[in-house]
């Protein structure tokens, strides 16, 4: 008999023969789940006598929190930016095949749209967990309007808008509502933009600089108001200058409040950024470093692969080469910095007891061979 | 007619294996061979006892850095699949009084770490005292209780202190003591602060004990001595009287005991006791060689 029932009915599962990221190493453990959480297996064999009802062998994997990506665009055909009549059949349907790349949650993100888009996507989605239907949506990411002409990047230039009316309420009649948004991407050197950050923040929105020619100044100011991410560093930002770091600047920045971290988004496919700049960064501040795919439509590419000419260059094998760190930073850059980014590190982006078993199995050259959401198997690569 | 199964035959080898009173002096070259010889004798006893559902195979246990060798060896055992756990009922010796029992250096801790999450040890026959409930006294006479229901202990494994203690029967406890709470001496809290960062004032001062009398009611004894720091409390275990302050000494009088030792700890021993001991080493070795197998079954 599994436990003497003191505590739950719900079955006990026992991954075993598999090597589990915790404490920022992989470590030769046990990972034990029950009712979609990671279980304390000392306190079940103690307090409730327990034990498994069923074992999963790992044959020797690699048991990481399922990643999270916080800046996904589309991909497979879909378009998050576009003003469909369903909305929420594309989401699911990336939402889906993101599971077969180890995704178990992310945030759908538009790019630069006109107030009308805005309006109809997003009350169409709501944040909600994942499962056999594809990975959870923790809300949106909207990446401009708010941001700079100059760094405007491949956002359509006739939509971009800057604080007309003081602040939020610009925002809020971009927008409409900000009920189902995780973070915003702005430039902090529009003028009221501080304003509109600290009342983001107050509202527990993830603030991100991006696609901006702010200077360090601007930047450290944003970071006093709530700031907290940077959107693809070096992409769309000034670049680095020895006598004013510009955005890439708070990466070092003493000016960063006491207790915050400031997290950095990073498209490691090797081309976005240059694998020497990507190292540079990831030195400097390393517990800061968030990988996120970028993908979007038109390319057509699956996140987590990309394929340029002759070249398959697979997301999280290849940050593990270009930034030179270990496969424990590599891991934790997809999983524990997203969650701690966004806030919910309580209980997604790790494998401490208590957290969503969110998990993927992966073998020793990082290609995903399982993927669970709330302990329940939803993808497994075929043979 | 109905079908003998293992659990009938037992009484006939019971006989064979308790009767002979013996006191054995078992020395290894060096800490690796006497845990594996310490494991193998263990595994030996209970493949040999045919544990079973209405008969379980009942395991003292200690903790500390002496036994860990030992139950690595238990643990690969069981992986290689020669052992099963699964009708052993083990009672550990004791456990702070205080320290709450997810603390890393409480004995719940080392025994999950090292030896039952390995296993396939029935959660509910693994028995620790529990040194964080109201009544302490309660829960040492529930426990002598536990082991009167389990009828009683097959194999007592134990340590020794640098002062010659057993479990924490500390110098000058009752050589007849049962389970009880204790209050740890100073060279046992000295001993142990190295497991808590080396400061003397997050050592637990109490803690439960099974006592003297308990171990002694064992059917046999089997300590284990490694190190040249136990070398004199092993020579005052066995070559002086029978003495509450080094409480080890009591099991002069138990009729089975065995002592497990590496070189080192022989050091303070005269060169004749160790010399006769060595030269048994073919008769000891008989215990554990062959060394028997459940997949054999």
């Amino acid at each position: 008999m599994p436990s003497n029932k003191s505590v739950s009915d719900a079955p006990i599962t026992q991954f075993i023969n598999c090597r589990i990221l915790r404490d920022h190493q992989l470590q030769r453990e046990d990972l034990w789940v029950r009712d979609g959480r990671i279980l304390d297996p000392e306190k079940l064999f103690f307090d409730e006598q327990g034990y498994a009802d069923k074992r999963v062998d790992c044959e020797g994997s690699i048991i990481a929190p399922g990643f999270i990506d916080v800046q996904i665009n589309g991909g497979y055909g879909i378009d998050f930016s576009q003003a469909s009549e369903d909305v929420v059949a594309g989401i699911s349907f990336v939402a889906k095949k993101i599971l077969e790349h180890g995704v178990t949650s992310f945030c759908p993100t538009l790019v630069t749209s006109p107030p009308a888009v805005y309006h109809k996507v997003l009350p169409q989605v709501k944040v909600h967990n994942g499962g056999a239907h594809g990975a959870g949506v923790l809300g949106f990411h909207l990446e401009g309007p708010f941001i700079s002409l100059e760094k405007k990047g491949a956002h359509p230039e006739q939509f971009l808008r800057t604080f007309r009316s003081g602040g939020i309420e610009d925002v809020m009649e971009a927008y409409g509502s900000l009920d189902n948004v995780a973070m915003v991407t702005l430039a902090p050197e529009l003028a009221s933009s501080q304003s509109v950050v600290r009342e983001l923040s107050k509202r527990g929105i993830t603030v991100s600089l991006g696609h901006s020619v702010a200077n360090l100044a601007q930047a450290e100011e944003a970071v006093k108001h709530g700031a907290s991410f940077i959107t693809h560093l070096f992409n769309a930002m000034l670049p680095f200058h020895h006598r004013d770091p510009g955005i890439v600047g708070l990466l070092t920045s003493d000016q960063v409040p006491a207790g915050r971290t400031v997290y950095y988004g990073m498209i490691a496919d090797g081309i976005h950024t240059n694998p020497a700049a990507l190292r540079i960064a990831h030195r400097a501040h390393p517990s800061g470093l968030v990988l996120v795919t970028d993908a979007i439509t038109a390319m057509g590419l699956p996140p987590g692969r990309h394929t340029l000419g002759q070249q398959v260059i697979e997301i999280q094998g290849l940050n593990a080469y270009v930034a030179g760190c270990s496969v424990e930073e590599a891991l934790e850059a997809a999983s524990l910095h997203p969650a701690q980014l966004l806030g919910i590190s309580h209980k997604k982006g790790n494998l401490d007891y208590g957290s969503d078993a969110d998990l993927v199995l992966l073998d020793d050259g990082l290609n995903v061979s399982a993927t669970y959401i709330s302990g329940d198997e939803v993808w497994r690569r075929g043979p | 007619m109905t079908k003998q199964t293992s659990c009938d035959t037992f009484s006939s080898d019971r006989q064979r294996t308790v009767t002979a009173n013996t006191m054995r002096l078992v020395i290894l070259d060096e800490y690796d061979l006497a845990s594996e010889w310490a494991a193998k004798y263990i595994r030996n006893r209970i493949i040999q006892f045919q544990p079973c559902a209405e008969r379980y195979f009942t395991l003292g246990l200690p903790t500390g850095s002496t036994p860990y060798g030992c139950y690595q060896k238990l643990i690969e055992y069981y992986r290689s699949g020669d052992i099963s756990f699964k009708y052993v009922k083990t009672f550990n010796m004791d456990e702070y009084v205080g320290l709450p029992r997810a603390h890393p250096e409480s004995y719940h801790s080392y025994m999950w770490n090292n030896f039952f999450k390995h296993i396939d040890i029935d959660p509910a026959n693994a028995h620790i005292l529990d040194g964080n409930v109201e009544d302490l006294e309660a829960e040492c006479q529930a426990y002598e209780q536990k082991i009167a229901e389990a009828g009683g202990i097959e194999l007592f494994v134990g340590g020794i202190g640098p002062d010659g203690h057993i479990a924490f029967n500390e110098p000058g406890s009752s050589l007849v003591s049962r389970t009880r709470v204790k209050t740890l001496a100073k060279d046992t809290i000295v001993a142990n602060a190295r497991f808590f960062g080396n400061d003397l004032s997050k050592v637990p001062t109490m803690a439960l004990t099974v006592g003297v009398g308990t171990v002694m009611d064992a059917k046999e004894v089997m300590i284990l001595i490694t190190g040249a720091h136990k070398a004199f409390a092993l020579y005052k275990a066995i070559e002086e009287g029978v003495n509450h302050m080094w409480t080890v000494s009591a099991f002069q009088q138990h009729p089975r005991t065995i002592f497990v030792c590496d070189e080192d700890a022989t050091l303070e021993l005269r060169v004749k006791t160790v010399k006769y001991f060595k030269g048994l080493m073919h008769v000891h070795n008989k215990l554990v060689d062959p060394v028997l197998s459940i997949k054999d079954q």
